[in-house]
């Protein structure tokens, strides 16, 4: 086995930088969710792939911009996200119980896929599939590259949320203690009925840098779960910036370790790390 | 069955529901009867299906022969993982659950790249099968209904026995359960033992029914989600639970896809699931409680306390004891004795150890140095459950029943997992014994959510005593009783000194510290400031400065 080259190793560590982008993307709707709703919510990875398949549709078809997809497809999951989290509250459904209930809305969401779209993969073909910029001796592809923006720019947005405004607050303040937090005024059903849409909303945006990046097929979502879950695990419940570098760390990983090992070995490598964290990490979660 | 001459169909359709039948009731054996939901039920299921094709595959060991090995491989694994995770207090309720999905992974990504699969996956069509019944269907439904029948009376008989109980206490309350006397480290890892071993065995079976087994079709979600699903719609709590819910998803299933609607099952399924998740949050089986027993003549005598000293003699000998918690001082080198037979009233300021002093000395925390000598033995670095073997017992201040356990229940624990270790009946009966003494025995079979404040504590007092102790430690028992319940409480209290117990009682109330106790001590800031009768240390300008600050000219 010959050590790969310096290039090579470069580029397999932009790659998992990439990949590792989406994770913390699709990672942060879950986190978010977990952490300061108390809903391991699984209809995430759902409701990103329906928004998948929503922007193929639009922008196939309709032969609309996918990022401009984003002008419908936001306000559309923010009223889903909504829904379920009502459904949720009227049903007072414990943290286990909503992994569930969410599991069955998936189901529900994958069966619904392929009803309309049928299990035949699908590819979005844009204007910017295939180009890519040259750095170098590196190549970064533009698709992946509007990812890792928005990853970040989102990230870093709900971060400031979260740190600086008053409903931030007011949203830490109830995942702590929610009784307590509606003793001193905080609306806790507007509250967590307005961060289930952002996270849903999240998970549409997430869905347009899947449709532009990946093939599609329903039975996919479920490759995504182990992986997002262990970013949003080590990053961190409830923490905005925590499955972005935790994302990246994982797939910088995965890549490094498919280049150098082989492919079929790098799952191990994150899923060996959350067994490790979750062992010897004091204080957890 | 497959004598009946139906078409192979039937035998195969039965042999899927049966499988799922051991895999739901297995996985339910640990994670729904004590809690620990865990995602991995897919490894050890894996496992066992790769012990099969390796074994019967690659060397030619007979097919029967290969579900046995099956078996103890995937609950080798399960021991394995179980004694490192369950040693680890914070891995528990959803951490646990992606712990063991990411064991899953591991394993096949392991097995994918080592030479037991290696990639291409495993043939199995060329292994002989043994022809238990006329045709390959009937054989399969016949092993597949050997093992559902073992598993699910497994299920029922662990439902019925000690280890059903502490699992069931260990769901509600695992640390109070572990200073109730239950072993939950060994209680957990036979039940996870259990669970895995059947997994694999049902593994072994499918390896050689599908025949072609590749990492992918067998270490997918899949199994774990279908498992937590089935348990979930059927209810946990119930040992048949599993098994119907099972039957109702397969039925279900196979109704869509045989009709040429697999899209609509596989959304019925998940509706299914989400209506049940919504409307019957304990399961189909979950509203079937164990029938309303009259409450039964209490027959039974107070059993003596065991190897009591005598009178006066020191009992618990505490030196030096300290304990931190991240650089708060909550013991801080605490001196004290007690004697046998004696009421020992533990007085002091909010903050100055009182509850921590209660919660070392019954092993729910671990002393960081010191020692506490309990007539002759050493006990501070005890795991609580042996502590409490050992002939100490203890109160919350704010009381932990087992919410799920009837109040008999609650109480026939401590009794069942005493020093004595009696069996179901005579500890029932013990129970229903201390009710009467607590003046609790009508609401024996009632949950303990219907309880108010003060037979709630009333009911700590019953299961603290029913195993017999040597040494009760009361933290603040009296908190929140109105001054009539306090009286009750009080002569309960010197009832069961005059039995035979010590106690050790902390309260805040001074009507009656200077009462009931023989005497009393006083600690402040992790130290004893103070001891002896109540109006002597009260009178104390050292403890009153404790109490109230310094005096302003």
């Amino acid at each position: 086995m010959t050590f790969p080259s310096a290039t090579l190793l470069a580029q397999s560590a932009l790659s998992g930088l990439f990949i590792g982008a989406l994770y913390g993307l699709l990672g942060l709707g879950v986190s978010l969710s977990w952490g300061l709703l108390h809903v391991i919510n699984l209809a995430h990875f759902g409701f990103a792939f329906l928004a998948a398949y929503l922007c193929y549709q639009l922008a196939g078809t309709g032969h609309v911009d996918p990022l401009l997809t984003l002008a419908l497809i936001v306000p559309t999951f923010f009223a889903l996200g909504v829904l379920v989290q009502w459904l949720l509250g009227r049903f007072r459904v414990t943290p286990l119980n909503s992994l569930l209930a969410t599991f069955g809305l998936t189901a529900i969401i994958e069966a619904f896929i392929q009803w309309i779209w049928t299990a035949d993969f699908r590819r979005l073909e844009s204007s910017y599939a295939g180009e890519k910029i040259r750095v170098g001796a590196l190549f970064v592809p533009v698709p992946e590259l509007v990812t890792l923006v928005l990853a970040l720019a989102l990230s870093f947005m709900v971060y400031a949320v979260l740190r600086h405004t008053d409903w931030g607050k007011a949203l830490r303040a109830l995942a702590e203690d929610a009784p307590i937090a509606s003793a001193f005024g905080v609306n806790a059903k507007a509250s967590a009925l307005l961060l289930s849409g952002v996270c849903a909303a999240l998970a549409g945006v997430a869905g347009v840098c899947l449709a532009i990046g990946f093939t599609l097929t329903p039975a996919q979502m479920y490759a995504w779960v182990g992986v997002v879950f262990a970013a949003v695990m080590l990053g961190g419940l409830g923490s905005a910036i925590g499955p972005l570098v935790a994302g990246i760390v994982i797939g910088v990983s995965e890549a490094l370790t498919a280049a150098v090992a082989s492919p079929s070995w790098s799952p191990i490598v994150s899923f060996t790390l959350l067994i490790l964290l979750l062992l010897l990490r004091p204080g957890k979660a | 069955m497959p004598w009946l001459g139906l078409p192979p169909f039937y035998a195969s359709f039965l042999y899927l529901v049966l499988h799922w039948v051991v895999l739901a009731t297995s996985w339910n054996l640990l994670c729904g009867y004590s809690g620990y939901f865990s995602f991995g039920h897919g490894a050890f299921f894996g496992a066992g299906v790769y012990t099969t094709a390796t074994l019967a595959g690659t060397w030619d060991v007979p097919f029967l022969w290969t579900l046995p090995a099956a078996a103890a491989v995937a609950a080798l694994l399960g021991v394995a993982l179980g004694a490192v995770v369950f040693r680890v207090r914070r891995v528990r309720g959803e951490l646990f659950a992606l712990l063991t999905l990411a064991v899953t992974f591991v394993l096949a990504t392991v097995i994918a790249n080592t030479p037991i699969d290696g990639g291409p996956g495993v043939y199995l069509s060329a292994v002989p099968l043994p022809t238990l019944a006329p045709d390959p269907a009937g054989t399969f439904y016949l092993l597949a209904l050997a093992l559902a029948t073992l598993t699910i009376a497994l299920a029922y008989a662990i439902r019925r026995a000690r280890l059903g109980l502490a699992l069931f206490a260990i769901h509600d309350d695992e640390d109070a359960a572990e200073v109730m006397g239950v072993p939950t480290y060994r209680c957990k890892l036979a039940a996870f033992a259990l669970s895995c071993g059947l997994a694999g065995a049902a593994g072994g079976v499918q390896a050689l029914f599908v025949s072609y087994v590749t990492t992918g079709s067998v270490f997918n979600i899949t199994v774990p989600l279908t498992v937590v699903l089935m348990s979930v719609l059927g209810g946990t709590r119930h040992w048949a639970g599993p098994a119907l819910g099972a039957l109702v998803i397969t039925v279900l299933l196979y109704a869509f896809t045989a009709a040429d609607q697999a899209i609509v099952g596989k959304a019925a399924v998940g509706a299914v699931l989400l209506a049940a998740i919504l409307f019957v949050p304990d399961g189909l089986l979950g509203r079937l409680r164990p029938r309303k027993r009259p409450v039964a003549e209490v027959t039974a005598d107070i059993v003596a306390v065991p190897h009591a000293l005598p009178a006066g003699a020191p009992l618990l000998r505490v030196t030096g004891l300290r304990k931190s918690f991240r650089g708060v001082r909550a013991l801080d080198g605490l001196d004290l004795v007690v004697h046998q037979g004696e009421i020992l009233g533990i007085v002091g300021p909010n903050g100055s150890g009182k509850s921590t002093l209660i919660n070392v000395v019954s092993g729910h925390y671990r002393a960081d140095a010191g020692s506490i000598q309990f007539a002759g033995r050493e006990l501070a670095h005890l795991p609580a459950h042996r502590i409490a073997r050992g002939g100490i017992a203890r109160t919350y201040q704010i009381p932990r029943p087992f919410a799920h356990l009837s109040v008999l229940d609650n109480v026939a624990l401590t009794a069942r997992f005493g020093e004595a270790r009696l069996s179901r009946e005579v500890a029932e009966a013990q129970g229903l014994r201390w009710l009467q003494f607590t003046g609790l025995a009508a609401r024996a079979h009632v949950l303990p959510g219907e309880l108010n404040l003060h037979q709630t504590k009333f009911l700590e007092l019953a299961r603290a005593l029913a195993s017999r102790p040597r040494l009760v430690l009361l933290d603040e028992v009296l908190s929140g009783l109105a001054p009539a319940e306090i009286d009750e409480a009080i002569a309960l209290i010197r009832r069961i000194r005059d039995q035979g117990t010590t106690i050790i009682l902390v309260e805040h109330l001074m009507r009656v510290m200077t009462t009931l106790p023989d005497r009393i001590v006083v600690i402040d800031q992790g130290r004893v400031l103070a001891q002896g009768s109540a109006r002597e240390v009260m009178a104390r300008g050292d403890v009153v400065t404790a109490y109230l600050g310094a005096a302003h000219a």
